[in-house]
């Protein structure tokens, strides 16, 4: 099919799109649903208008000898932005929690911490860990099979369908249109939507592949093609789902129950094991050796760190599901996976960590570099605490308390913040064509920045989680609970507010690196000039 | 039998053991001497192709 008729296709497409979503914003029968309905008739409608616009006019040739890197730059420029929105509404939760005033009267139901809260883990996870997941892939890939990304403009596809995928979700879970599965809460016509765009990422990723010039496929592309097929396989297992209504948001889960709750966090740790973790030790395994200029310590440690992590990590979900309905052979079996997991998670740190050796003396000279090495001690540090978290008598200390959310932040903004943050150091001068960064000196102020806020955030977590833990168990001579639960929520107000201030660091640290990069693009002498076929940015 | 007892039992005797042999045998596979000369010319790979693709199907030579 020519353009041509391909461009009249895509205008009936839209068309009907744009009508549909006209027709089912007026039946609407909430108001989540009818604000998103506005959002796909906007975007189709604009879409439709471009596309009308453009029709009959040649079509501008791709650039065949060149990487498409256009769409990583947006990638890069989504991850920094998703990333300081991100760690500000963290911020504010976490402020929220310490002082209760700040859940405003005027702004119930839109902006108190109920529905700020899963607007954070999915702005940081989702959309920071995701652009940047997507980001790395299409680099990656792209390099290490020595051919251009497959499938034409289906990038750019890939790219602004997320960021749409994004802005639905974000403005759900403030309207009220959430199916309340952690970490997977938004509605049934949204995760269409999203496995929409994730096949496309797929084939973006799969095609560039088959298509490469080198012999062998290098392993961070195994873990990055890992995350993208396990994260599909459980997303469409964990949101089955039949709507109320095609004009409403609301849906009923088929699972129920017990089963309901072990998909619920089967798909919950495997996001951890494959969204942040395999996701990001693909990136790892690249720019850490990139950045070092030395090939990682072992090859052979990394291919049997990534068969490790695939053949355990997905039986480890049910430690979520400590004496609970689930049975405990179940729980049992989630808990022995996860401590054999330490394992291959320490194999993969070393691999990461040796890679340096003969060159440590760079981290003397290069802030980036000690990033990336710090990220894969917090690595190591959550992955060690992890799997001790999950044993069961330590669990029931620490289940439903801070140290939960300690442990996780630490993971989350130690390894896969500092680890995206040495990415994009990386990137932007390549992919800007820039001769270096604008300021090591700023790179190393985010650092101390990041890493003061990250141990402020984990010890006061540390210190208030155990606390609370003894403080529920706490029992008197006669049996009788000694303690309420208002008794440890105000015993924790300092430790939140030295949250709190660790939040403010690390954020501030991420806005120091946007200045930064910005810097390196308006500021710093080019290398070159960027290809040909590059739009303005 | 039902199906639930048939896999479940089909589930943790021969399949667990396929599995565990062929996480095994990957490790023998990887660590074997005949592929370093692959796994060298493997991690030293991301070092070339930086700026643009190969233009030929022999990237490497």
């Amino acid at each position: 099919m020519n353009t041509g008729t391909l461009n009249y296709v895509k205008l009936v497409g839209l068309g009907l799109v744009t009508l549909f979503a006209l027709i089912a914003a007026s039946y609407a029968r909430d108001l989540a649903y009818q604000v998103h309905m506005i959002i796909f008739m906007l975007v189709a409608g604009g879409l439709f208008l471009v596309t009308l616009r453009k029709t009959d006019e040649p079509a501008s040739p791709i650039a065949k000898d060149e990487y498409f890197d256009s769409v990583i730059r947006a990638g890069v420029i989504a991850t920094a932005f998703w990333g300081v929105v991100g760690f500000l509404v963290g911020v504010v939760i976490a402020f929220q929690l310490a002082f209760p005033q700040l859940n405003f009267e005027w702004a119930q139901g839109y902006a108190n911490f109920g529905r700020l809260r899963p607007l954070h883990t999915s702005a940081v996870i989702f959309a920071f860990g995701g652009n940047a997941l997507i980001a790395a892939s299409f680099f990656i890939v792209q390099r290490t099979s020595a051919a251009r990304l497959w499938g034409g403009n289906l990038g750019w596809f890939v790219f602004w369908g997320y960021q749409l995928f994004i802005v639905l979700a974000a403005t759900g879970y403030l309207l009220g249109g959430t199916q309340s599965k952690e970490y997977a809460e938004p509605e049934w016509y949204v995760d269409i939507w999203l496995t929409v765009v994730w096949v496309a990422f797929l084939l973006c990723f799969l095609g560039t592949l088959i298509k490469r010039k080198e012999p062998h496929i290098y392993v961070a592309n195994w873990f990055l093609l890992a995350f993208i097929v396990t994260v599909a396989m459980l997303h469409l297992v964990n949101n089955i789902s039949i709507p109320v209504s095609i004009w409403g948001s609301k849906s009923v889960q088929v699972f129920s129950g017990v089963q309901d709750a072990m998909v619920q966090w089967w798909y919950g740790h495997n996001a951890v094991g494959f969204f942040l973790t395999a996701g990001f030790l693909g990136m790892m395994y690249y720019f850490v050796p990139k950045q070092a200029e030395r090939p990682v310590f072992s090859y052979k440690l990394s291919i049997i760190h990534f068969w490790a992590l695939i053949f355990l990590y997905i039986w480890a979900g049910p430690h979520h599901l400590h004496y609970t309905a689930l049975p405990d052979w179940a729980s049992t079996l989630g808990m022995v996976f996860s401590i054999i997991l330490w394992m291959p998670s320490w194999g993969g740190m070393i691999n990461g960590l040796m890679t340096l050796q003969g060159a440590w003396d760079k981290l003397r000279t290069d802030p980036v570099l000690r990033m990336m090495v710090t990220s894969l001690a917090f690595y190591g540090m959550s992955t060690f605490e992890g799997p001790m978290m999950s044993i069961r008598a330590v669990n029931s200390l620490s289940h439903y308390t801070d140290w939960t959310i300690g442990h996780v932040h630490s993971g989350a903004l130690g390894w896969n913040g500092l680890i995206t943050f040495g990415m994009l150091y990386y990137l932007v001068p390549v992919l800007w064509k820039r001769e270096r960064l604008y300021s090591l000196t700023l790179v190393s102020w985010h650092f101390w920045l990041a890493t003061i806020g990250i141990v402020l955030y984990a010890a006061s977590m540390w210190v208030t989680g155990i606390m609370e833990g003894l403080m529920w168990r706490e029992v008197d001579a006669n049996g009788f609970l000694v303690n309420s639960f208002a008794d440890t929520v105000s015993a924790k107000f300092p430790m939140y507010v030295v949250r709190g201030l660790g939040g403010v660091l690390f954020l501030s640290g991420a806005v120091v690196m946007c200045y930064n990069l910005w810097m390196t693009v308006k500021a710093s002498p080019a290398k070159a000039k960027l290809g040909t076929a590059v739009p303005a940015e | 039998m039902e199906t639930y007892s048939l896999l479940r039992e089909f589930a943790d005797s021969w399949m667990l053991l396929l599995l565990f042999c062929v996480f095994v045998g990957i490790w023998f596979w990887v660590i074997r001497p005949g592929s370093n000369a692959v796994h060298d010319e493997a991690k030293n790979m991301i070092f070339r192709n930086d700026e643009r693709p190969a233009p030929t199907k022999e990237a490497n030579q």
